[in-house]
């Protein structure tokens, strides 16, 4: 059996936090015998969204990552576990055994993902259990999966998933993840390109980024806004504007972060 | 094993409840099954889209089972400490007493003799009573049902509601277009269909169509949005604050300051209007009074033209902004996501808010609304392709008495034998400084006269009475109407003899009650009803994907001492000697099955067989169309199932419901009714706020709060009780142990107070003072402030004083009792000066 995977598309989370409410639904307050302690009423998140406001006024975009056990194949947390207290089933999903793991708090240090928790009142580490109870009895999603309104999270087998071109957020862990996701963000250059001598927005313009080893170009729209929405983070780059009878402008730019560079003006050769 | 799946349905959309052991364990959305009817598909540019086979929750309805068994529930039936009915009342002390537990038998003789005597003491009209909206979901248990019969049987001062989410619509475009049967929202359909197909860009105008344009329609339109975007289409949002539509799906968002939307759209008309980039043919034809308006926009009027430099001054926005937008807009086909209800729009709850919205209707006629791909869709959430042949009541079908709809004898409109008024605006004037006048009727759905119909409370003559008694089912207001302390000073007057509280959890005003009376939810009681539908004024509103019923099951037993509404009204009834008419000897199974056998539903199943599956899915209609204002566009008789269009069925039927039929750029209405009024004149335009930048008062307060409708709770109805959301970021934020509301900051209005991200705030007026956690972003412009309305938690540092400092983060104690303008009696929310300061205990 290959088993299981999510695959999270990150362009269609809207940011409604229906996963992280559905989990808490499932599991808080509620113990299932065989596979998990309660999940305590506060404190824990098995899946959670991670919201970041990118750019600045008024160039802002906001982004919602959902965040969960990844459910990973080379799984520190099952190394990390003395007398097997976590293990894989035959579908792929990781389980902590929460009796055989009381007390080993090294099981929740041991995720670089930092979706394990301990429960102080139970003595013992709490993740994500995909559901299985639910699994087991014929259901055919978990929880948070089936709470999303938009498709951005969807339950897949370990085909699609495969060939889904998904990846890991943090494939230099090396883990061989079963959450893989689509339209990661990365970091986006954007301004905006005025006429000097009018003050009107200049439309159809090329703007030119160079940086990274690659040369990409983008056009204006009707606001004179440019988008650069798939840039390397920590990277120096140049932006370049080549319009005939204007003077040319560049700008240098390192993407520390998000980057709004402004109103660009395009003035007339005198 | 012993676990039941059941259906019910939330203010949030219908959902699967696992009960064991008679508790509630899971809520799931409903998954459809093959035997349920199949979905549309709409082709559209080469591609299919076709719905999800699901229903989809608003994040507030997820966590519903918290909400049930809330430690905020009204557990027992309570009487205030210091309230003897036989001696002493001491009303001073409403908001400080504490509670004593008494029985339900003598709460409800102590309910019952007050009433008694208050009627024969003041008449009937002393009493007046009033509900919230939407804290429970039902057709005939929402609140028109229980407590609209009780009272209009009985008698009662009836409380008119503001349009409160959308003022500026009613009170002003039913000027401009009619639509009054609609209370100012143009019809909502065939949008989407017309959306996807033919639009080009779309503009959120004041309005967050990932938040509150769901309404009660679960996210099901959130999902449409990824089609328009997939299409190519194009989204603008004008907005102070980068909503939560506008942070992930804006390709431009444009921040005007507050208040100056106005200015905006007649600097878009001067652009169009010097470029010739309009619809000629259309005003031509379809509108009147054009030439006026040209006059003013190009300044002959006032020697002021309305240029976009004229504008950026007001707007705080770039002139080239301005003109790249009125270029944009002309040039693509384009749909303003305002105008049909779930584009319900901040905006329009502000000062003058009338010509906003008027000027919105004026511009979208200027692009000839109703040709392919060109309208006006609110939040682009409305007008799905659903079957409307299919009949089931939406919850106002009967007005406020719904079980009349299927009774004998119905008691809405021609049962309530008391004719004089109070506005909920008004109310605490009218305790506190009776009598109070006011012009419009409220909810003016009836006709466009209803809307300059005077008022006086109380009422002079032997029929009117004052206010002695307000029974009070809900309790929301001191964080969902304006200037709030009011209501704190109203509860706390003489004047009034006897408040009844009647809800399901403790909210602001609970605790000014004498007697509380604790009712459940609808999980404990049976009920039937469509979701998300409103019916009346709202009939087929919809934003959800499949027109679904549902058998709202009793999953668990009323908790604690809790009743449902319908029992503790017929309680009172049986005292009151009107139970045989209220009840008319029906139970819950009883009133199910009449409604059932009143819809469409028997021709299709049984109602064993309805109860037993749990919902319904109606099936979907047979061909494309029709859409909205195509006919009148086209000059055809009106083809949409707008049903209460007056003009349907008659000669006029290709004509909106204006005086002239068309598109009023100069309004008749207004012209015969109020021709003097300066603030809301015949020919609309920008009026700088009485509450905003250019007010004398912004010296002293220099921020501008905008304060719209939460994204994570149903106004109050989620906040303090549906446990995990006060986990989401951005609904609460935990310090020092206490669950702050936040008010979001921009970094440079931050810096000059010294105030850093998470730092407990004052936010303040001459009104109120508020403590709220600020959060820094720079998704709000310079110079405001945002905070959502909506907080379920007052709590005064001081409890029981007006004035007090409130920590929980009601917004509204800051908001101005001041009306739109003189003669528009709607909340004006968004006009709101006010400063914050780092707070020091």
């Amino acid at each position: 059996m290959k088993g299981y995977g999510i695959l999270i598309d990150v362009a269609k989370c809207s940011g409604c936090y229906n996963c992280m409410l559905a989990c808490k639904d499932e599991h808080c307050g509620e113990t299932f015998p065989g596979y998990s302690e309660a999940q305590p009423m506060t404190g824990q998140f098995w899946i959670n969204v991670n919201e970041k406001e990118r750019g600045s006024y008024s160039k802002i975009k906001v982004s919602f990552t959902p965040i969960t056990c990844m459910h990973c194949r080379n799984a520190p947390c099952i190394k990390a576990a003395e007398n097997n207290a976590v293990y894989r089933r035959d579908d792929g999903i990781v389980i902590i055994d929460p009796e055989k793991a009381a007390g080993q708090k090294q099981i929740v240090s041991a995720c670089p993902y930092r979706v394990i928790f301990w429960n102080e009142e139970k003595n013992t580490p709490q993740k994500c259990t995909g559901c299985a109870h639910l699994l087991d009895q014929g259901y055919q999603r978990p929880r948070c999966v089936e709470m999303c309104p938009t498709g951005a999270l969807s339950f897949v087998d370990a085909d699609e998933l495969k060939s889904s071109n998904a990846s890991s957020i943090h494939p230099e862990y090396g883990l061989g993840e079963r959450v893989l996701y689509l339209n990661i963000p990365k970091k986006f250059i954007a301004g905006t390109v005025v006429y000097g001598e009018t003050d009107q927005c200049a439309k159809e313009v090329t703007v030119t980024l160079k940086g990274g080893g690659t040369t990409v170009s983008a056009v204006t729209d009707g606001f004179g806004d440019f988008w650069f929405n798939d840039v390397e983070s920590m990277t120096d780059y140049e932006l370049e504007i080549e319009q005939d009878g204007f003077k040319k402008i560049k700008r240098q730019v390192r993407t520390y972060g998000d980057i709004n560079v402004g109103e660009l003006f395009l003035e007339k050769i005198a | 094993m012993s676990e039941k799946v059941l259906t019910q349905c939330t203010v949030g959309g219908p959902v699967k409840v696992h009960v064991e052991n008679g508790r509630i364990t899971r809520m799931r959305p409903i998954v459809f099954d093959n035997n349920d009817a199949p979905s549309w598909t709409i082709n559209a540019r080469g591609k299919e889209f076709t719905p999800p086979r699901k229903t989809t929750l608003n994040s507030y309805a997820v966590p519903e089972r918290t909400r049930v068994y809330s430690e905020n529930r009204i557990k027992y039936p309570y009487k205030r400490a210091g309230f003897d009915p036989n001696g002493q009342r001491n009303p001073q002390n409403r908001g400080k007493d504490e509670y004593i537990r008494i029985s339900w038998e003598e709460a409800i003789d102590i309910v019952a003799s007050e009433i008694k005597r208050i009627r024969e003491e003041y008449g009937k009209a002393a009493i007046t009573g009033m509900t919230s909206s939407h804290h429970n979901w039902g057709f005939l248990h929402y609140k028109m049902g229980p407590f609209g019969r009780f009272f209009n049987l009985l008698g009662y001062t009836m409380l008119c509601d503001n349009p409160d989410s959308w003022e500026g619509w009613q009170w002003g475009s039913v000027h401009s277009w009619g639509f009054h049967w609609r209370l100012g929202h143009n019809e909502p359909f065939g949008q989407l269909e017309d959306g996807l197909k033919n639009t080009e860009q779309i503009i959120y105008w004041s309005v967050d169509p990932n938040s509150t344009s769901f309404m009660y329609g679960g996210q099901d339109a959130a999902i449409w949005k990824y089609w328009l975007k997939e299409l190519g289409v194009r989204s603008v949002f004008i907005d102070p604050y980068c909503n939560a539509g506008a942070g992930i799906w804006a390709d431009k968002w444009i921040a005007p300051r507050p208040g100056t939307d106005a200015a905006l759209a007649e600097a878009i008309a001067y652009v169009w209007i010097k470029k010739g980039t309009y619809d000629k043919w259309f005003i031509e034809n379809r509108t009147e009074g054009f030439d006026e308006f040209e006059a003013q926009i190009m300044g002959e009027k006032d020697g002021k033209a309305r240029t976009p430099e004229w504008a950026a001054e007001e707007c705080d926005l770039p002139v080239a902004t301005i003109y790249a937008l009125a270029r944009q807009w002309a040039a693509k086909k384009t749909m303003l996501a305002v105008g049909t209800i779930h584009g319900a729009t901040g905006a329009a709850r502000a000062a003058y808010g009338t010509e906003w919205a008027r000027l919105c209707v004026l511009l979208m006629a200027m692009q000839g609304m109703g040709k392919p791909g060109v309208n006006c869709w609110g939040g682009a959430a409305s007008g799905p392709p659903l079957n409307f042949d299919f009949n089931f009541p939406g919850y106002s079908a009967n007005g406020w008495d719904t079980f009349g709809l299927v009774a004998e004898k119905s008691y809405f409109p021609d049962g309530n034998p008391v004719q004089q008024k109070a506005y909920r605006l008004l109310l605490p004037e009218t305790i506190l400084n009776p009598p109070v006048s006011w012009t419009g009727e409220g909810f003016c759905g009836e006709n466009i006269q209803q809307q300059f119909n005077k008022f006086t409370c109380p009422e002079p003559g032997p029929e009117g009475a004052p206010i002695k008694m307000i029974y009070r089912h809900g309790g929301s207001y001191i964080s969902t109407m304006c200037d709030t302390n009011k209501w704190v000073e109203m509860y706390q007057s003489p004047n009034l003899e006897f408040v009844v509280m009647q809800d399901c959890h403790w909210q602001s005003e609970t605790n000014f009650g004498d007697i509380l009376l604790p009712a459940s939810t609808n999980f404990e009681h049976s009920d039937i009803s469509e979701w998300n539908s409103a019916g009346g004024y709202g009939h087929y509103e919809m934003s959800q994907n499949h027109r679904i019923i549902i058998y709202q099951h009793k999953c668990i037993e009323p908790l604690w001492e809790s009743r449902p509404d319908y029992e503790i009204y017929t309680m009172l009834a049986e005292k009151l000697g009107i139970k045989d008419e209220y009840t008319e000897g029906n139970s819950y199974e009883d009133w199910d099955r009449k409604v059932f056998e009143y819809s469409d539903l028997p021709k299709y199943l049984t109602f064993e067989e309805f109860k037993e599956k749990g919902y319904f899915v109606v099936p979907p209609k047979s061909k494309e169309g029709p859409y909205a204002f195509r006919w009148f566009y086209e000059g055809r008789a009106c083809d949409t199932p707008d049903r209460l269009n007056p003009n349907l069925g008659t000669d006029k039927a290709h004509l909106l419901g204006t005086p002239s039929g068309k598109v009023e750029f100069v309004s008749r209405s207004l012209k015969e009714f109020a021709p003097n009024d300066e603030e809301r004149p015949p020919l609309p335009g920008y009026i700088p706020s009485w509450e905003g930048h250019r007010s004398e008062l912004a010296g002293r307060y220099p921020l501008q709060l905008v304060s719209p409708h939460p994204k994570h709770s149903y106004h109050t109805h989620n906040d303090n009780k549906s446990f995990w959301i006060e986990r989401i970021p951005q609904h609460r934020i935990c310090k020092d142990g206490y669950y702050w509301w936040p008010i979001r900051v921009n970094p440079s209005d931050a810096a000059k107070r010294d105030i850093k991200h998470m730092d407990i705030v004052k936010v303040y007026n001459d009104r109120a003072g508020v403590l709220a956690i600020a959060y820094i972003t720079e998704r709000i412009r310079p110079g405001t402030v945002h905070s959502y309305e909506g907080s379920a938690k007052y709590d005064p540092l001081e409890p029981g004083k007006s004035g007090s400092i409130d920590r929980g983060g009601c917004m509204n104690l800051l908001t101005p009792g001041r009306m739109l303008s003189k003669n528009a009696p709607g909340m004006a929310s968004n006009s709101c000066l006010v400063d914050i300061c780092k707070w020091e205990k």
